[in-house]
């Protein structure tokens, strides 16, 4: 009965969830029987049969488990309940059980068969739990049952019971190591996996298990290229760090030729050198004039999937995430020409703004790059002004980028910025920037005076931490140039009566001891006053005044003899024994005894050598050999499981290993109903998107809702800076040719469509009278060399395309000028951005030598200047061309009277207006030859007009139908304004630029 | 990856603890307490420490050292990102996040530790999913959760997950649909004591919160893109539309969530809001020292001025203040230096100042370091930097969504007063310049 109370005692007061367990927290004084009484009590509530109970008490179990408290006695009460209905309870066990498997694996073999069942569930996710659970029992009993599990998962029809299989297996290799063959099979297995929810999680799997197999991402490579931008944002670190390696095994250095000029050039050390370590032994030197003598054999040439991966990576600088920033950064700074390098600076100062441990572990990075690269963060020195409010290891992290930045030209700005951190009351920053003071002024020669006499007046600072710090900068710059300073020596000889600071009362008698020559007045006096207070100083300065009464004895013994001998005497009794040694040492070595051996002669050698001035040098110097962003750079010390960057190669491997076989591949998941099946299909949807180089990071959203407005601004946006991506885009899509299959069988069917050959419509004859004729413009496509003797030219027919009016009619003329004859010429392989379509023209069976002819082919461009990109086939050759439309072919004329113009025009204001003034060509100033130049342009239909200044023309896009008005009112002189509605701005703009271009030339 | 999760609170407790593989002792804490020990201020615990068998990555945030325990290679960022997700998190699901809150909600906290991580590597950090695996504790959800014993955890598999849109959930229904964007601006500036700008910059951000049924596709354009310097989105947005016409276009995640940070590129001049006049001075041999500052709006665009709080750290020397403030109510702590004054709005017809006298430790000596002004405030209804958003589109849903767009400016870090920059060539004193000149 009691216990029974007690037990609705709990209830009562366990509401909210927890709570009573911070009650009685042991060390507030719970007895430790009352603690095990109450264990009885869980365990009650867990062997009754209401769930609410059981629930109730895992709530508490796992509040005690959270807080550290053993809760391993309950076990067996536990385990029992793995099995329950309720879902909360059986996720709380999976904790619990988690937790202690390890520590009672007898009876955690109990729960394995119900992990076992749930395997076989149909409920994708229960499935996924069981595996989850079951591979994170650290029991090795059942490594067979896990190794079993993992394999059949990797299989599952669902991604998501897949993606928890690539989690499981780096689980089980930490538990038994001796499975990994086995696990590197379901690891390859999982690599080929398409769909973006596995690929981060088995790139992670592969990192762990196995990074040396670097042969079984060749096939992948393309694909994880591709698919990154769909990839969830941990998964994306994974694989751009991994890829990073990759590219460094497989690709040549794209700054080759570039480091190899600057070696040449001359020592310039403070230049980055090459990407390769500084080693300067001659056998280094020897290679790399081989390598220098091959890179002028061969030009570089950039492999294109080591251009596919720095394009699709450049994006993701944009992403929130600042893990993502920081490898795409490091993936360009390890992997990128250097000219391209600079991008990632924006993006990198902009995680400057997020949390201070970003900043701090940004900077770091930044810092290691500043060296080698400094030119790429000086556009943004201000972004790395140290505010008051940073805490002091970002505030010296940034005070180590601006001594890196420094340069000749903006040292003024720098140095005045370093002085208003002086004035900080941050004592540590305070002496760091000293210390950063003084690397400007050793790497910058210009500022060395200046910097000398700033820190001179510091010497006269109320702080004395400023004084000290200032003092051991100062005796590194005296080191460099000492003769020229001999006023600064005696002022700090002066420092001595004051200065308090161990380190540098250590420094000045070090400093009058060296360059006792200069001050010969003072330094004895010194040693006088340091004599008397031997006893009392700290062990560095005694170490010091030793130093400093030995270097006068040799060079002023006369005055010092008795002051030395002094000295020595003190510290033959110091405390301490390196201070003792050292007496005993330079007594034998300076004063002359019978004993005294044959060193005693080169003492005076030994203590006055001519010493190297100290190199400051920042620390993170040579930090770029790890790569960059990872746990060992930050540490600078390599971390377990750190996987070196290796060297680039000298010649690059076969590149031809990452090509991949095109196969009619059959899921293995074949016996999934196909209502799961048309599941896997969405999810790899993006994927195909992306594989045309082109989609954003949700593009595949848009392809899906493939509403026309949606499909439609999409393509029109991908038109701007179409001139270098259209040839980007080609060379993706040459990469990627297997990886289309699908959209192969699309033209296949369509070709099927297109047997019926081309007639010009009514409708078209009737159009074309509206449209002034003009002379059609033809381009070439293939040139008679390139084509062995087949040439083809086409031009924009402007005639409507029958089969599809949303086409834009393209007409080829093709000329055999070979001697033989060609057969069988058609199109093959069309490459296009998402939206657009092609419809080929019929195979021409025979083109005898010397013949030519004609044929028509339909374009949807989408209302996009993207090119098309296709294979022209003949029996024997292939042959890649592209057609890229001039935006005045994506429009048809339209009628129009002078009033709907009007009214259309008024519709069309604001953002959808574009005006340009311009001067007309001399030639070009009558109406007439407007309208002709106008309509050789674009192809527009004139739009009848009261005003003899003005001509109005109209137009419709092809594919969406969008009104194109171009006016062109004409004022005295030549003088005109051009003005064009459209509501797609970007055809609106280069129309413009192209009307511009026709009436000014 | 990550091995375990330790939460220590401002005290030096170690109130929660998570293994995500096999268990490690708390003691490695040890260390990390040691690093707190050697620091100065809480925020200089360095974020990285390495222990002779694990390291150890912090983040602070609210007064709660989040350490995680790691043991080999992983991009320290990585660590270090997961764990503001896992704050977020705890901010999205308990409105705050403190050593309170965590505690009354342990185990839904452990269930979400227990799906954000498997095995040490992240598995679902979308608030949208996770909010359909374990559902955030509501006060009517608790109440219902005692009575019918039924559960905070989701039955199903998050439908996001699978989908292309792993950010939204499907089938979601409101009967007021709704869209609010936020854009934020903060100024971060120093000016110097003569009233000029040494540096001034504008960050922004849109936050958003979107409610709306189905399966929206927004499209959002800007009167003027191109103040926009660098950005950063969440991964709803299109990254090439962006790239090709200055538009964002998405399909919103369910909720709230920031769409997009900014920084607003350094050409464009920066209106400064506010101006400080102020005159703090100290005469040698005496004990008093006179303070006077006033505040004024500059550049407002005729909007108020609002939530400004002055504060500024006082030289060490200073006993006490006796100021008088025109408006608002100030504080000076003796022990810290720092003087406060909360000045609420200002009203440009009479401008609040700050005036006074100030005691000095007798016999010390005249301060020498100038103190600096920290400055922040609030402006409605504007963004500083001038951005202005033309049009909200919703395509792919029947319905018409309400919407709404609000514009506020706040100052960042915003210091004002800083010292004028002396140049080392002034400060050589005669007798060294003479010196040097004979060398």
């Amino acid at each position: 009965m009691s216990a029974s109370s007690a037990f609705n005692d709990e209830k009562g007061g366990s509401s909210s969830v927890g709570e009573p367990e911070y009650g009685h927290d042991p060390a507030s004084g719970g007895i430790f029987s009352s603690d095990y009484k109450r264990h009885d009590d869980l365990k009650e509530m867990l062997d009754s049969n209401k769930d609410s109970l059981k629930l109730e008490a895992m709530k508490r179990i796992v509040a005690m488990i959270a807080r550290g408290k053993n809760a391993s006695d309950l076990f067996p009460a536990v385990v029992k309940n793995v099995a329950c209905k309720n879902i909360e309870v059986k996720k709380l066990v999976y904790v619990y059980l988690v937790r202690y498997a390890e520590e009672q694996q007898d009876l955690a073999l109990l729960s394995i068969s119900t992990f076992q069942r749930g395997l076989k569930d149909p409920n994708q996710l229960i499935r996924a739990s069981a595996l989850r659970v079951l591979s994170s029992i650290r029991v090795t009993i059942i490594v067979p049952i896990m190794m079993l599990a993992i394999k059949e998962a990797a299989s599952d029809m669902s991604p998501y019971v897949r993606k928890t299989a690539a989690h499981a297996i780096p689980k089980l290799y930490s538990l038994d190591p001796e499975q990994k063959d086995q696990l590197i099979e379901v690891i390859e297995k999982l690599l080929a996996d398409k769909t973006t929810l596995v690929a981060g999680s088995v790139v992670m799997a592969f990192e762990e298990v196995c990074p040396e197999r670097i042969d079984l991402i060749h096939k992948n490579y393309r694909k994880l290229c591709n698919l990154l931008i769909d990839v969830e944002e941990w998964g994306q670190v994974v694989i751009i760090n991994m890829l990073t390696r990759y590219a460094r095994t497989q690709f040549l250095n794209p700054n080759i030729n570039e480091s190899l000029l600057e070696e040449g050039g001359s020592g310039d050390k403070t230049f980055y050198g090459s990407d390769e370590d500084e080693d300067e032994d001659e056998e280094e030197k020897e290679k790399k004039a081989e390598v220098a003598a091959m890179a002028k054999r061969k030009p570089y040439v950039m492999d294109p999937d080591h251009r596919l991966l720095l394009r699709n990576t450049k994006p993701l600088l944009q992403s929130r995430n600042a893990a993502v920033v920081m490898a795409v950064a490091q993936l360009y700074f390890h992997l990128a020409p250097k000219a391209e390098v600079g991008v990632i600076a924006k993006a990198l100062v902009r995680l400057l703004r997020s949390h201070s441990e970003v900043q701090y572990v940004v900077l770091q990075n930044v810092a290691t790059m500043s060296i080698k690269r400094r030119g790429m963060f000086e556009p943004y020195l201000k972004s790395f002004y140290i505010r008051s409010t940073d805490p002091t290891q970002i505030k010296v992290l940034k005070l180590e980028v601006l001594t890196n930045l420094a340069n000749e030209t903006n040292i003024s700005t720098i140095l005045r910025e370093f002085q208003t951190y002086i004035k900080s009351m941050d004592k540590d920053f305070v002496a760091a920037t000293i210390q950063a003071i003084g690397r400007c002024a050793t790497n910058i020669s210009e500022v060395r005076d200046t910097c000398l006499n700033g820190l001179v007046q510091l010497l006269s600072n109320r702080d004395e931490l400023v004084v000290a710090e200032s003092v051991v900068v100062i005796k590194k710059l005296l080191q460099m140039q000492p003769e020229k300073h001999s006023d600064i020596i005696k002022h700090m000889a002066k420092l001595t009566d004051n200065i308090q600071v161990p380190m540098a009362r250590a420094s000045i008698l070090w400093l009058i001891g060296e360059y006792c020559e200069h001050v010969p007045k003072i330094a004895p006096d010194v040693l006088r006053k340091m004599a008397k207070s031997f006893t009392n100083e700290e062990d560095i300065v005694k170490l010091q005044i030793i130093n400093l009464a030995a270097k006068l004895y040799l060079t002023n013994s006369k005055q010092t003899k008795l002051l030395t001998q002094y000295v020595l005497n003190l510290a033959k009794y110091d405390q301490n024994y390196d201070i003792r040694d050292r007496a005993r040492f330079i007594r034998q070595l300076i004063v002359p005894t019978e004993k005294s051996g044959a060193l005693s002669k080169y003492a005076k050698k030994l203590f006055l050598a001519l010493k190297p001035a100290p190199v400051l040098e920042s620390p993170f110097k040579d930090r770029d050999h790890f790569q960059l962003g990872s746990l060992s750079h930050l540490l600078n010390a390599k971390a377990g499981g750190y996987q070196e960057l290796p060297d680039w190669p000298e010649a690059a491997p076969d590149p031809s290993v990452r090509n991949v076989e095109v196969k009619e591949s059959v899921p293995e998941w074949t016996k999934c109903s196909s209502r799961e099946k048309r599941k896997e299909k969405k999810v790899e949807k993006p994927f195909y998107t992306d594989s045309e180089g082109e989609s954003g990071p949700t593009e595949s959203a848009d392809s899906e809702s493939d509403s026309a407005t949606g499909s439609e601004s999409s393509s029109g946006s991908e038109e701007s800076g179409s001139g270098s991506e259209s040839e980007e885009s080609k060379e993706a899509s040459e990469s990627e040719e297997e990886e289309e299959e699908e959209e192969e069988e699309e033209k296949k069917k369509k070709k099927k469509d297109l047997k019926k050959p081309v007639q010009e419509s009514e409708r078209g004859v009737f159009l074309q009278t509206i449209a002034p004729s003009s002379t059609l413009k033809s381009y070439e496509l293939l040139h008679r060399i390139t084509g062995e003797g087949l040439s083809v030219e086409y031009c924009f027919s402007r005639q409507p395309f029958s089969p599809d009016a949303n086409m834009v009619a393209v007409q080829m003329q093709f000329t055999n000028n070979a001697s033989s004859d060609t057969k069988n010429l058609h199109i093959e392989d069309v490459k296009l951005q998402s939206g657009m379509r092609v419809k080929e023209f019929p195979e021409i069976e025979l083109l005898p030598a010397g013949e030519t002819a004609t044929a028509v082919m339909g374009i949807d461009f989408c209302d996009s200047t993207q090119a098309a990109n296709f294979q022209l086939c003949t029996h024997t050759r292939k042959f890649f061309v592209s057609i890229q439309p001039p935006v005045g072919e994506l429009m048809r004329p339209v009628f129009l009277t002078e009033n709907e113009f009007k009214k259309e025009q008024g519709q069309l204001m604001g953002m959808n207006e574009i005006t340009e003034k311009l001067t007309l060509d001399v030639k070009c100033r009558n109406e007439h030859t407007i309208v002709q130049r106008v309509t050789t342009a674009a192809n527009l239909s004139r739009v009848p007009c009261g005003s003899d200044k003005e001509c109005r023309f109209a137009g419709r896009t092809v594919t969406s139908g969008s009104l194109v008005l171009v006016t062109v009112a004409t004022k005295e002189e030549g003088a005109a304004q051009l003005t064009v509605n459209c509501e797609k701005m970007v055809i609106g703009t280069m129309l413009v630029k192209d009307i511009l271009q026709a009436l000014t030339q | 990856m990550i091995h375990s999760l330790f939460l220590i609170n401002a005290s030096g407790d170690i109130f929660l603890e998570k293994h995500w593989k096999s268990v490690v002792s708390r003691s490695v804490c040890d260390y990390f307490f040691e690093a707190q020990e050697r620091a100065t201020e809480p925020e200089n615990v360095p974020p990285v420490i390495p222990t002779p068998h694990h390291y150890l990555i912090s983040v602070l945030r609210h007064h709660i050292y989040f350490v995680a325990v790691i043991q080999s290679e992983v991009p320290p960022l990585f660590v270090i990102e997961f764990l503001h997700r896992v704050v977020d998190t705890f901010q999205d699901y308990f409105g705050v996040c403190t050593e309170a809150a965590i505690k009354d909600n342990v185990v839904v906290v452990y269930e979400l530790l227990e799906e954000m991580l498997d095995n040490g590597f992240p598995l679902a950090t979308e608030s949208n999913i996770l909010k359909e695996l374990i559902k955030p504790p509501t006060i009517l959800r608790t109440m219902v959760n005692t009575i019918t014993g039924s559960t905070n955890v989701g039955e199903q598999l998050p439908t996001g997950q699978l989908s292309v849109v792993p950010w939204r959930r499907t089938g979601v229904k409101y009967t007021n649909n709704e869209a609010y964007f936020d854009v934020v601006e903060e100024i971060d500036a120093i000016i110097d004591k003569s009233g000029s700008t040494i540096t001034a910059e504008i960050q922004g951000v849109i936050d958003a919160c979107v409610k709306l049924t189905g399966m929206p596709d927004l499209t959002l354009s800007f009167m003027n893109p191109r103040l926009l310097d660098d950005v950063s989105f969440h991964p709803c947005v299109r990254f090439k539309r962006w790239e090709a016409e200055r538009i964002l276009s998405f399909i919103p995640p369910d909720g709230n969530f920031r769409l997009l940070s900014y920084h607003v590129s350094s050409q464009n001049l920066v209106a400064i809001p506010v101006y400080v006049k102020h005159n703090i001075t100290f005469r040698e041999g005496s004990s008093q020292g006179r303070f006077d500052l006033t505040l004024g709006p500059k550049q407002t665009m005729g909007k108020a001025v609002e939530s400004v709080l002055v504060s500024s750290q006082l030289p060490r020397g200073v006993l006490n203040a006796n100021l008088n403030p025109s408006q608002g109510t100030y504080t000076f702590d003796p022990v810290t230096k720092l003087l406060t004054w909360d000045v609420g709005k200002i009203n440009p017809q009479k401008l609040p100042s700050l005036k006074g006298t100030m005691s000095l430790q007798a016999g010390a000596s005249k301060p020498d370091e100038n103190p600096t002004i920290n400055i922040q405030f609030k402006i409605q209804q504007m963004a500083i930097s001038g951005l202005k958003v033309n049009r909200l589109d919703m395509y792919g849903e029947k319905y018409k969504p309400f919407k709404g767009i609000k514009y506020m400016t706040k100052a960042g870090k915003f210091q004002a007063g800083l010292p004028d920059k002396w140049t080392l060539e002034y400060i050589k004193t005669e007798l060294l310049h003479k010196e040097i000149r004979i060398n």
